[in-house]
């Protein structure tokens, strides 16, 4: 799983979808997996708007990496800034989590990743 | 005492598919024209859902876009990431999770689309179905589409015979055959969509309907949130 996808994945459980320490879910015993691949500048342009940075700064520096400014960049800057394209783009796309855990901060349930895959089945008494 | 709808639902549908994965994805590798149409004029690096995506036959369908797939099938779900491993490479393979469609765990108003094919008509109540919609439009942000594909009570021309006037409830024999083995047939539950009663259903989800139509056995529509 790519970090882009971990943010917008959130708790599974609805009693949790109104709580904002549900979001983003903290990975834990994480393995990461990193591959090259080749940057595509106007992707990450168009997805920007759709990141919740606050949370991608949390995932980021949970998972180790150097830390991201704190202010969202806007599409203009991004396109003007290379390093932090390639930033960007190493952290979201070449990064992944090939095994551990995904928990949530408000119920405490853990997702288990195996190679590559979360599992958000519930148990019956958190449906 | 009739079971549950969820205890119904897992009988006749997600043991179903678990079991027959491996033959059912063997027989899936076409994309219907009409959803790839969609996907390929969405604009790139938009970011999207593919919720019941099966084997993951629409994620290599337009490269430019983001898909974050799902399916209640943890053995669809891994078919899915392997099978299209083959076309993307290690290095981005499809990114997939297993879970269950009125449980999606996606953040609210997040995305830009959502493809959700096959999957509304395998709930058995219709206020099931109408929760499984709803919870489609609340990924979606205010100016996000959602494409639901359900199959169709009027199919006069293909073989299974149903028509205007059949019972919209039906359990649909699946036939597996593999070698070496003896056949076996499992029954899967489908609701079958009427004419305008899919529309009634994104309606009552709070959704608006932007376009609607039909192909192939199916009902289909594009709807958004309505309360964007």
């Amino acid at each position: 799983m790519k970090v882009l996808s971990l943010n917008f994945l959130t708790c599974a459980v609805k009693a949790c979808k109104s709580s904002s320490s549900s979001y983003p879910l903290h990975p834990r015993d994480a393995e990461l997996v990193q591959d090259e691949i080749e940057v595509n500048p106007d992707m990450l342009v168009n997805v920007l708007p759709r990141l919740d940075w606050a949370a991608l700064r949390t995932t980021s520096s949970e998972l180790g990496f150097p830390p991201l400014p704190e202010q969202p960049p806007t599409q203009e800057e991004l396109r003007a800034d290379d390093k932090l394209v390639r930033d960007l783009h190493h952290l979201l796309l070449e990064t992944q989590i090939s095994e551990g855990k995904l928990v949530c901060a408000n119920c405490g349930h853990e997702y288990a990743v195996k190679e590559g895959i979360a599992n958000f089945l519930l148990p019956s008494h958190l449906v | 005492m009739d079971p549950s709808p969820e205890a119904y639902e897992a009988t006749h549908v997600h043991s179903v598919y678990n079991a027959i994965a491996p033959h059912f994805s063997s027989t899936r590798h076409k994309p219907w024209p009409f959803i790839s149409s969609f996907l390929t004029s969405l604009p790139p690096g938009s970011i999207g859902l593919d919720v019941g995506c099966g084997n993951g036959k629409y994620l290599p369908v337009n490269p430019l876009l983001h898909i974050l797939a799902s399916d209640r099938s943890e053995a669809l779900v891994r078919l899915a990431r392997t099978e299209q491993k083959k076309l993307t490479g290690p290095a981005s393979p499809p990114q997939v999770v297993v879970a269950d469609a009125l449980s999606l765990p996606y953040r609210e108003r997040s995305v830009d689309f959502v493809i959700c094919v096959a999957v509304i008509h395998h709930l058995s109540t219709r206020e099931r179905r109408q929760e499984g919609i709803r919870a489609l439009l609340d990924c979606v942000h205010g100016g996000g589409r959602v494409l639901v594909y359900a199959w169709a009570l009027e199919q006069g021309s293909s073989r299974r015979g149903w028509d205007e006037g059949s019972e919209q409830d039906a359990l649909v024999p699946w036939v597996m055959r593999s070698k070496g083995k003896p056949e076996a047939t499992f029954q899967r539950y489908y609701h079958l969509y009427r004419k305008g009663e899919l529309e009634e259903d994104v309606e009552a989800a709070g959704g608006k309907v932007l376009e609607s139509g039909y192909e192939k056995d199916n009902w289909w529509v594009i709807c958004s949130n309505s309360q964007a």
